[in-house]
């Protein structure tokens, strides 16, 4: 497993090494270079050109600007943006990369699950109008215009009915008499729910740990597995709320809430229609095998037989179209948050694009080719873990 | 894999097909019956599913409205008036006009008919999706068909390269290009054609092709003295059709996508799209209009969606008919 890991790791940071060529390459080709901004100020001197050239290092050999940009990128050092003026583009990403993330992990993790759920449902009732319909609204969801949907989303629950705010980060006049910045709150806000995920699956793997281990039916007799862990994470959930709500800033942190929860369900709702489809045709693969009719010869009730026999097995080949389609969730989270004016990496390479701030544009292009890589993996060893077969060869 | 009937001894083909006595004529009017009826016997899987008819319904509506536009401008629409550019619908006093009976779908903000814009989109959105589409397969079913058949290097190369082009978010890159780039429809569906050719669509080809080399009559044909060139062309790639046939339609799809949202973004270098039409009523102001402004967005964003999704349900019927495995027991 290590041996994958580091192999697969290797594998990424030759790939981020090639984005970073592409990334040179294309400004290269481009018509113009960087200066070209401040070519068209009819107020500059050829000796102030030449110095400003100068200063980009646009005067050396190709090979030489290519190290340069070469060692400035791997070093984090993507020099200064020309739209945020005096802020590095660096200071840029770092605040916006994390709400990028929240957006693009939250919205694939929720649409994989209901996806996969619906999408054995449906293989399961085969035939059905249930199935029709799915299908085709899974097909209208996972094709349909996404800036359309999305400011139809926008003007149904936000405008009409008045649920959420209509885009946006925050609520400017709620934060302008707040002590601390938003992202003081929001990466406090990423810890907590950070800690919240790792205390749900220590406790669902305690659970598992005492049924395993008969340390339930010895002490415990009485305990149903159910009646335990679910108070858990209840009490764990509350702990978190009641710790924000005593922290001075609860009130920021729900603005911020407030402003999250359109664009993941739109994000959402336009991605789980993909796993559905894909699942469902896995699983009906799965059913013709032989170990299903086994499992239902041996009498096997018809929810242990979909559940633990078929929809385990029909998960392998939609977790390595999720690796596929990552991609393509993360053009989704650029989509949407340029629709929904949410400040993280798409809408920050948007703007850059329309501003022609090229240093931005290139490092929020390597950043989320980092994004995808870093998905790319971890899907990867997910795999590698669901699937016994695959020895990470 | 796909409605190749197997040869039977009953069959003429089986006779005369092969051996070295055989008549060419009758060789080629054997052929061409199996090929008919294995054509007749796809049909009559995909007409099974009501999804894929459908699909192929709504595409004709497409076509025709495609085919009405020249047709229009020709006969009873005056250019001054209906062009779906630089017309300008002088009998309305305000713009954007509701829909009326001399413009059906009203005018936009511009004082230009809706319907005209959408009918004059619909033609470049096909030939958009078609060079993707055909651009995409080639690359994938060719390099597929390499990979799986010489392996080693050139294997390892092309998938490494597969690899590289799946994990880049390929939207993010065209908006970066668009940055630095005049694009057009060409260009773009030549730029989607090859990010899609050399990306997924050539992993899942190769896997195909895999397949196929290990086939006894590959094994035959190179025993008879065939070529590297020969094999591959004659039976390796024609049994990749089927698949090649359904990545087409799932391309089309993600081509005509892209170009609306780079469109609509006000990225490209085009005259009219769906997409501008979504981006000129945003770049005026009326998208939240909501329900007042209708004409402004759902035409387009209707005929975005249905177009694309159309495309994806054939690909799903013809899913269906190549891959024996999901059909009904």
């Amino acid at each position: 497993m290590l041996a994958y890991l580091v192999r697969r790791l290797g594998q990424n940071l030759v790939t981020l090494f090639l984005i970073v060529t592409l990334a040179f390459f294309l400004v290269q080709a481009q018509p113009g270079d960087y200066t070209s901004v401040y070519a068209q100020d009819p107020k500059l001197t050829p000796e102030v050109r030449a110095q400003i050239q100068a200063d980009f290092g646009l005067d050396k050999p190709l090979g030489e600007q290519y190290l340069l940009h070469l060692r400035n990128s791997f070093t984090g050092n993507f020099g200064i943006s020309f739209g945020h003026y005096p802020r590095t583009v660096m200071s840029v990403i770092v605040e916006r990369a994390p709400r990028t993330a929240v957006l693009f992990l939250t919205a694939t993790v929720i649409s994989f699950y209901i996806g996969f759920v619906q999408g054995k449902t449906l293989a399961w009732r085969r035939g059905g109008p249930l199935e029709v319909s799915m299908t085709v609204s899974g097909a209208v969801l996972s094709t349909v215009f996404t800036p359309w949907y999305a400011l139809m989303m926008i003007w149904l629950f936000a405008f009409q009915m008045g649920w959420f705010p209509l885009g946006k980060f925050l609520d400017p006049l709620l934060w302008r008499e707040a002590h601390v910045n938003a992202d003081y709150v929001f990466n406090r806000m990423l810890l907590t729910g950070g800690a919240f995920m790792g205390f749900v699956m220590l406790v669902i793997l305690a659970s598992r740990w005492t049924e395993r281990s008969g340390f339930r039916a010895r002490f415990l007799p009485g305990l149903p597995v159910l009646t335990w862990w679910v108070p858990a994470v209840l009490v764990g959930a509350l702990v978190a709320v009641v710790a924000w709500s005593f922290s001075g800033v609860g009130h920021l942190a729900w603005d911020i809430v407030k402003h999250m929860v359109l664009p993941i369900f739109t994000l959402t709702s336009i991605s789980f229609a993909g796993t559905m489809l894909l699942t469902r045709n896995s699983m009906l693969e799965t059913l013709r095998e032989d170990f299903v009719t086994a499992a239902r010869a041996k009498g096997l009730p018809e929810r242990a037989v979909r559940d633990k026999h078929a929809a385990r097995n029909a998960l392998l080949p939609v977790v390595t179209s999720l690796v596929y389609s990552l991609a393509f969730a993360i053009d989704g989270s650029v989509i949407i948050e340029s629709i929904f004016s949410w400040p993280g990496l798409g809408l920050t390479l948007l703007q850059a694009v329309r501003g022609q701030d090229l240093p931005l544009v290139m490092a929020a292009f390597v950043f989320i080719g980092i994004f995808a890589l870093t998905a790319h993996l971890v899907a990867d060893l997910l795999y590698a873990y669901l699937d016994p077969r695959i020895r990470y060869s | 894999m796909i409605r190749q009937p197997d040869l039977q001894p009953s069959d003429p083909s089986y006779e005369t097909g092969g051996g070295p006595g055989g008549k060419p004529v009758g060789i080629r009017a054997a052929r061409i019956r199996l090929a008919l009826r294995g054509l007749r016997e796809s049909w009559s899987i995909f007409v099974e599913s009501k999804i894929g008819v459908i699909g192929l319904a709504v595409i004709a509506v497409f076509a025709l409205m495609a085919i009405s536009h020249p047709v229009l401008m020709a006969t009873i629409w005056d250019e001054a008036t209906y062009d779906p550019v630089t017309g300008y619908a002088f009998d309305q006093t305000e713009q954007p006009a509701p829909p009326s009976w001399k413009h059906p779908l009203g005018t936009d903000p511009l004082g230009r008919d809706v319907l005209s814009q959408l009918l004059s989109s619909t033609s470049s959105e096909f030939i958009l999706g078609i060079v993707a589409a055909v651009v995409t397969v080639t690359i994938a079913t060719t390099i597929g068909a390499v990979a799986a058949y010489y392996g080693g290097i050139a294997d390892t190369l092309i998938m490494r390269l597969a690899d590289l082009v799946v994990s880049l978010p390929s939207l993010s890159l065209l908006i970066v290009l668009s940055a630095l780039f005049e694009l057009n429809l060409f260009m773009l569906a030549i730029l989607i054609g090859v990010l899609g050719g050399f990306g997924g669509s050539a992993i899942i080809f190769k896997s195909q092709a895999l397949g196929v080399t290990v086939k006894p009559y590959i094994e035959a044909a190179r025993v008879a003295g065939g070529g590297r060139f020969h094999i591959i062309l004659v039976h390796i790639i024609p049994n990749l059709l089927p698949l090649s046939f359904l990545y087409m339609m799932f391309a089309v799809t993600g081509a005509i996508f892209s170009e609306a949202i780079l469109s609509y973004l006000g990225l490209l270098n085009i005259r009219m799209s769906w997409g501008i039409m979504i981006h000129t009523a945003n770049t005026a102001g009326y998208l939240l209009g909501g329900a007042k402004y209708w004409w402004l967005i759902v035409p387009a964003g209707a005929s975005i969606t249905l177009l694309c999704s159309t495309f994806y349900l054939v690909g799903r019927a013809l899913d269906e008919v190549a891959n024996p495995r999901l059909r009904r027991r």
